[in-house]
């Protein structure tokens, strides 16, 4: 079948953008979004085109670095699919389809469609873990986990950090990215130590990045291929506020050892 | 040149203890004198910068890809053994020892599986410390499932994301050292270089690959844990960007290479559906617990699945291996899968398939069980191709999916160039021949938690630190060497992609050292790698300028590696006359068909040490001793 592209090129970060239009001539309805997008990439390179750079790598929908727009939704059109996962078999013959980047402040694009997600690593680095330096755990089975709770942790913690969350939502929120691991961390014993001083400093974290608040657009549980879910939000706002009110410093006990 | 293992003497269950023992330390306030840099930051990688930083040390971490936790260990999806027992099942770190030395087919260094078996106790215990969510049961104990090549139950899994799960809580942790300042993370950056200063290793060339700068990077020692070089095949199981640069680089100066021919072949991927096809996907091996694989009796037969009925049907594994049946190992499925498909029975358009049919425990289970069970791969399965495996059978080949072989390392995880250390699946130490299902997760972090920091400090603690810097003339020859290579690819601008280039090699990699080899197409495949490789220099198209995020040009310089390792495999797939684990040479098989392994000639890591090519390429044996299990014949029959 033939498809119509129109494809965001920038050069680099401070480059201006715009949309160009390509003819794919030839594309099989087995192919991947991103294979289809190989093809072009291929025929640009023999005919002295300059390819387009797109993020990507394990194409099965885990590692996180496929980042399109695709015609307006983020990874395409398909629920809980990411667009390495998307396959032509879902558009017909003569369809037009726009390519873009996440559209984030806090995304700066670094060229074409490759933006720079660091933003999120930083939200992990303020208190995404726990501290439990090597060497230091007690026997796995010493600390007991209900089932249900580490059912519900694994759901909040499947999220691949793509960043469709914040590139689907009208604020550019990462609100969902964030309580995800927050849910995660404070439902499990392990995570309880570090709790409030965790929340706490995640969410101040999203707020210094340039990501916008949440208003309960729902956006990021459409977008998210994971199906992690818009409740981890709620969850996140009731921590943070519990972190406001216990987050005490300890009376000031200095103690050097003898 | 002598191979020094370093493998510790005495009785084997106490020797990691004794080598901890009698290992150097570093005060703590002298670590943080010393400067550490670690390229990769998948299991293996992210776990030794954490934990070194940890103990005080400064680590500089390198990665690929935009963020340290998009490494292609988050793929890996069945679990992570270890021999905890916690099944009363009579596992023990002997069992795990034996399982994994036997499921190496008698190819692997015993210290070294004893110690692996031995921590994986210890890398359970942390990751759980860690908050990784694995499966749990009602009591809110660990819970465990059972997996290839071993009769106990003890992989730990968290849904079908185990590498996911692990991967981020190794992430978290190094995030959490990034924030302490005691890691600094360089994300969007290639290793192009290693730099020797007195024959140590001393640092890298990395390219930045967002703005093509070239620079490097000074340290008292360098980790290695880049994972392994499947890519090699064009086509594999691995994430598109996996490559082997940073290993082969560090090869081309003086580390050897180990069993390079020794690579994993996984039985049940989706088929190839087209040229345009730019990877595989794999399907879990569990699927084989109820699906049953068969090929059409007579290559003449063109009938939609469900039309040929059953008395057409060979269901081959079955009427091979009666005790095993679907369920025998990775390479034997994966061979016989060629078998049939080479008589020209396979499936499929390309006729590179075969059905794994699930009509039959359909019926017998009902659909609602089969789908409790298999769910979730049903539904990749239908997302990739379009079908639904509960109502036309599903279409499986093998495809690449792991490489056993790498640098070689003493027990120590050090190469044979001082100060540079290789871990998880870079290096060639624990599998043998073959690896067993959910033993690559335990090894990347054993070697990253729990073995580097102990041998780290043994060798820091022999070499003051001198605040070397990047002024030293090795940088700049490693450098100026660096932009050479870029500056030649981009000079060429011939008439083929680097992508043609990539096919071709992977095409004749799989054909003649894939799943069955032989002397002949071995010599055949080293010269047409070496005849690709001339025309590469001459041909290849490499658009845009090094000053920019360039992919050809990074893939460019990746292929440019995998030419050159590609013509080693084969080299080292020639010299090897015998069959073991992956390494099947036609030549050299059973009366029945199955691997025949030559002890007396063959128990040995074959290490590979540079000369330019293939063929110049010189061999060094490291003999396998063998004190405390007895090489047997595998048989599944």
């Amino acid at each position: 079948m033939k498809l119509t592209l129109h494809i965001w090129r920038q050069k680099d970060r401070s480059a201006p953008g715009r949309m160009e239009r390509y003819e794919a001539g030839n594309v099989n309805p087995d192919m991947s979004f991103l294979e289809m997008l190989d093809v072009l990439n291929e025929e640009l390179s023999v005919s002295g085109g300059d390819p387009v750079a797109f993020d990507h790598d394990c194409r099965e929908g885990i590692c996180g670095s496929c980042s399109l727009m695709i015609n307006g939704h983020a990874h395409g059109p398909r629920a809980r699919t990411t667009a390495c996962q998307l396959h032509m078999r879902h558009f017909k013959d003569g369809d037009v389809v726009y390519v873009e980047p996440w559209r984030a402040k806090a995304f700066p694009i670094i060229r074409d469609l490759v933006v720079d997600r660091s933003a999120l690593d930083r939200i992990i680095a303020a208190g995404g873990y726990i501290s439990a330096s090597t060497g230091s755990a007690p026997d796995a089975n010493a600390i007991l986990v209900a089932k249900e709770n580490a059912d519900r942790a694994m759901d909040a913690a499947q999220c691949i950090g793509c960043g469709a969350c914040v590139a689907a939502c009208p604020n550019a929120s990462a609100s969902l990215f964030t309580a995800a691991k927050i849910t995660h961390l404070s439902l499990l014993p392990q995570g309880q130590p570090e709790r409030y001083k965790r929340s706490l400093a995640m969410v101040v974290q999203m707020q210094k990045e340039a990501f916008g608040h949440c208003s309960n657009a729902g956006e990021c549980e459409a977008a998210c291929p994971k199906g992690i879910r818009l409740e981890h939000i709620a969850l996140m706002n009731r921590e943070f506020r519990a972190a406001v009110f216990n987050l005490r410093p300890a009376a000031g006990t200095r103690d050097h050892g003898d | 040149m002598n191979l020094h293992s370093n493998v510790p003497t005495g009785a084997i269950e106490s020797a990691w203890t004794r080598t901890k023992s009698s290992l150097k330390l570093i005060n703590p306030a002298n670590k943080r004198k010393y400067k550490v840099i670690v390229v990769g930051s998948g299991l293996a990688g992210a776990s030794a910068a954490a934990s070194l930083a940890e103990l005080g040390y400064q680590v500089q971490c390198f990665c690929f890809q935009d963020s340290p936790r998009r490494a292609h260990s988050i793929a890996a999806q069945g679990g992570i053994n270890a021999a905890k027992n916690y099944q009363n099942d009579g596992d023990s770190t002997w069992r795990l020892f034996y399982d994994t030395v036997k499921g190496g087919d008698f190819r692997a260094r015993e210290h070294n599986v004893y110690r692996l078996a031995e921590i994986s106790a210890n890398i359970i215990d942390q990751c759980v410390a860690q908050g990784v969510p694995f499966a749990r049961e009602y009591g809110g104990m660990l819970a465990n499932r059972s997996f290839g090549g071993a009769q106990v139950s003890r992989t730990f899994y968290a849904r079908g994301q185990t590498g996911q799960q692990l991967l981020l809580g190794a992430y978290q942790a190094l995030e959490r050292q990034i924030q302490a300042g005691r890691v600094e993370m360089l994300t969007r950056m290639e290793m192009l270089d290693l730099v020797l200063v007195d024959s140590r290793a001393r640092g890298i060339v990395t390219r930045d690959l967002t703005t093509g700068e070239i620079k490097s990077y000074a340290a008292d020692a360098v980790v290695l844990a880049t994972g392994g070089y499947g890519n090699v095949y064009y086509l594999s199981t691995n994430a598109k960007g996996s490559n082997a640069t940073a290993i082969w680089r560090a090869h081309r100066k003086g580390a050897l290479f180990a069993n390079p021919c020794f690579t994993q072949i996984h039985p049940t991927c989706i088929p190839v559906s087209g040229d345009y096809q730019s990877k595989l996907t794999l399907m879990s091996e569990s699927l084989r617990n109820d699906g049953r694989i068969w090929v059409p009796r007579s290559a003449a037969d063109k009938r939609a699945p469900n039309d040929i009925p059953e008395e057409d049907r060979d269901y081959y594994l079955e009427r091979r291996y009666p005790s095993f049946g679907n369920l025998v190992p990775r390479d034997v499925a994966s061979r016989n899968a060629k078998y049939v498909c080479d008589e020209g029975r396979g499936i499929g358009e390309s006729g590179l398939g075969v059905y794994l049919d699930f009509a039959d425990p359909i019926i017998r289970l009902g659909r609602k069980t089969i789908d409790e069970r298999y769910g979730n791969l049903f539904e990749m399965y239908q997302r990739i191709t379009g079908e639904d495996p509960g109502k036309v059978p599903m279409r499986i080949y093998p495809a690449i999916h792991y490489t056993m072989g790498g640098l070689w390392v003493d027990y120590n995880l050090q190469s044979t160039i001082p100060g540079l250390f290789v871990l998880g699946e870079a290096n060639f130490s624990d599998h043998g021949a073959n690896r067993l299902g959910a033993s690559a997760l335990m090894q990347g972090l054993a070697d990253g938690y729990f073995v580097i920091p102990c041998t780290m400090a043994n060798f820091l603690a022999d070499h003051k630190p001198d605040h070397l810097t990047t002024d030293d003339v090795n940088f700049q020859a490693a450098e100026f060497d660096a932009r050479q290579i870029t500056s030649r690819l981009l000079s060429i601008r011939g008439k083929r992609t680097v992508a043609s280039f990539h096919r071709e090699l992977g095409k004749l990699v799989w054909d003649h050292c894939g799943m069955a080899r032989n002397a002949q197409g071995l010599r055949y495949a080293i010269t047409k790698i070496e005849e690709l490789e001339q025309e590469f220099w001459q041909n290849v198209n490499v658009p845009g300028s090094g000053e920019e995020l360039n992919r050809s040009l990074e893939h460019g310089g990746r292929v440019a590696d995998f030419l050159q390792l590609g013509a080693l495999m084969c080299r080292d797939a020639l010299e090897r006359e015998e069959s073991c684990g992956g390494h099947f040479r036609e030549e050299y098989q059973t009366s029945e068909g199955e691997a025949q392994r030559d002890d007396e000639n063959y128990s040995y890591v074959a290490a590979w040490e540079y000369h330019g090519s293939a063929e110049e390429a010189t061999l060094h044996k490291e003999a396998l001793v063998f004190e405390n299990v007895q090489p047997s014949q595998r048989s599944y029959q």
